[in-house]
């Protein structure tokens, strides 16, 4: 299963990954991030993008 | 003898994303990426702000690999001389040659430098080796002169002044980053500079340089202790111009009709290099159309640029050998088609560019190309809230007609969340993209 982990104390907000993967990832009314731990599978392409244009590097994906 | 594979030539963040996107696109043959630093790749961006400032240790910068690449040989150490693209082989700097099915050209930029001698101690931030040197200099009361007002020299003057140096930038433009957000964003980032004790002698050109500081084009004097050379990169592009291209002998050089290298490789609409099948180009170095803004080729000198390139580069070089190349491994899940090294069913490369850069607790975020737009519009804030040096958030819109083609937030992270809110308009494909045939 797909499963998606963002390392809070790293993550400062950028919200390069909302761009990349919207249905997984967004940004509050001020600007802190949330997103979808387990998101669909059919997600994953959207995800690695995320992943990889993350400014901190702070998504990891597992599964 | 075993097949030579795919040579992917330069290891920073568009190497080791070419490597990783390889495989992803199907590729099981041998990888080799070439790099001239003796580093893995590593990312840059905090060179030039929490590594510089001594927040964080360079470590930081190390990037994480994907398993994929486990098995990829990193010749690091040693530049590429030259390349061969018709007899398909590369050329290194210590003399050895070496064979190749593929090619990826990832060999990014380097700083320019003044065409001036002399002066006080001058740096610029590109590499591990340069940022800690002139973390060495960066000390309370020490004069630093940045010469240029983009994104490193922006992002090095707020850590020279956090540093409690004494900051001032020179830069010809009317305002900073100006070519990446227009003249009024750019008045509203200075104020906010300005507001925290940078200096700007805006419009303004070095004109030599003295051991005591510079001389500026109005004959004016800059005392300085350390030098900032921020003015632009070159694209490392001389070592594909000094090999044969297929059909052109050897030293075709620019405008010849097989490489065009003048400001960065020429690509076509899916990042080939000089229309060949087995060799593409990714991140700075790349020039390429993209539909979304009209046929114009740009590069594009943009973090997030490395990682869109390969992608789509990737798909296209193991489509362009599952064919033509011979002797290459790929498992066929990946790319699809692969017949004639050309019909992959991808649509042109056609990403959405962004960048980020913190200054101060100023954060500028860009989503779209606000270069191509033809008109600038406040969307959300009051810029000068708190006489200029607040910390209002500020959004503006860029538009070519009535068409949005990019958006710049200027503040905290909410500005960001502002931004995000036009995703939908910005990701929108003018009708002619869409209806364009894939290839």
């Amino acid at each position: 299963m797909l499963k998606v982990t963002v390392d809070l104390d790293v993550c400062q907000d950028h919200g390069q990954c909302v761009f990349a993967a919207p249905d997984v990832f967004e940004l509050d009314d001020d600007g802190r991030l949330a997103y979808v731990g387990t998101p669909d599978e059919s997600l994953r392409a959207d995800v690695e993008d995320a992943a990889d244009v993350c400014p901190l590097q702070a998504i990891r994906i597992e599964g | 003898m075993a097949p030579a594979g795919i040579a992917v030539v330069g290891a920073s963040l568009g190497g080791l994303r070419a490597a990783e996107q390889l495989r992803a696109a199907g590729w099981r043959g041998a990888i080799t990426v070439y790099g001239d630093e003796p580093h893995l790749p590593y990312n840059r961006p905090p060179l030039s702000k929490e590594v510089l400032a001594g927040e964080a240790p360079a470590a930081v910068t190390t990037l994480r690999r994907r398993p994929s690449v486990d098995d990829v040989e990193w010749r690091l150490g040693t530049a590429v001389a030259s390349a061969d693209l018709a007899a398909r082989t590369l050329t290194l700097a210590d003399g050895s040659v070496h064979g190749y099915e593929g090619l990826v050209a990832a060999t990014g930029v380097r700083p320019r430098r003044l065409p001036l001698s002399g002066g006080p101690p001058r740096h610029v931030v590109r590499t591990l080796e340069d940022s800690a040197a002139l973390r060495t200099e960066l000390a309370e009361g020490v004069r630093v002169l940045v010469v240029g007002a983009g994104f490193i020299g922006c992002e090095v003057a707020a850590t020279a002044r956090k540093a409690g140096c004494e900051v001032t930038v020179v830069a010809p433009e009317a305002e900073p980053m100006m070519l990446a957000v227009g003249e009024e964003p750019g008045r509203v980032l200075r104020r906010r500079h300005e507001a925290r004790g940078v200096r700007f002698r805006m419009g303004r050109l070095v004109a030599g340089l003295t051991a005591g500081g510079a001389v500026l084009d109005d004959g004016s004097e800059c005392a300085a202790d350390v030098v900032i050379e921020a003015i632009g990169s070159l694209p490392n592009v001389e070592w594909l111009g000094a090999g044969a291209v297929p059909g052109q002998g050897a030293g075709a050089g620019p405008g010849v009709g097989g490489l065009d290298l003048t400001d960065g490789i020429l690509c076509d609409a899916h990042l080939r290099i000089g229309g060949l099948p087995y060799a593409v180009a990714v991140g700075d170095v790349a020039r390429f159309p993209n539909p979304r803004y009209g046929a114009l080729a740009r590069r594009v000198e943009h973090w997030s640029m490395p990682s869109d390139c390969a992608r789509h580069a990737a798909r296209v070089l193991v489509a362009g050998l599952g064919s033509g190349g011979g002797g290459g491994g790929r498992d066929g899940g990946g790319a699809g088609g692969g017949d004639g090294g050309g019909e992959h069913g991808l649509a042109p490369f056609a990403p959405l560019p962004s960048f980020w850069s913190d200054q101060f607790d100023v954060r500028v975020q860009s989503f779209g190309l606000p270069g191509a737009g033809d008109e600038v519009r406040l969307l959300a804030g009051e810029p000068d809230a708190g006489d200029g040096g607040g910390g209002g958030d500020v959004v503006y819109g860029y538009y070519r007609g009535d068409r949005l083609v990019g958006v710049v937030a200027l503040g905290g992270t909410r500005a960001a969340a502002l931004a995000g809110g036009y995703r939908g308009e910005l990701m929108a494909l003018p009708d002619e993209v869409r209806k364009s045939p894939v290839l």
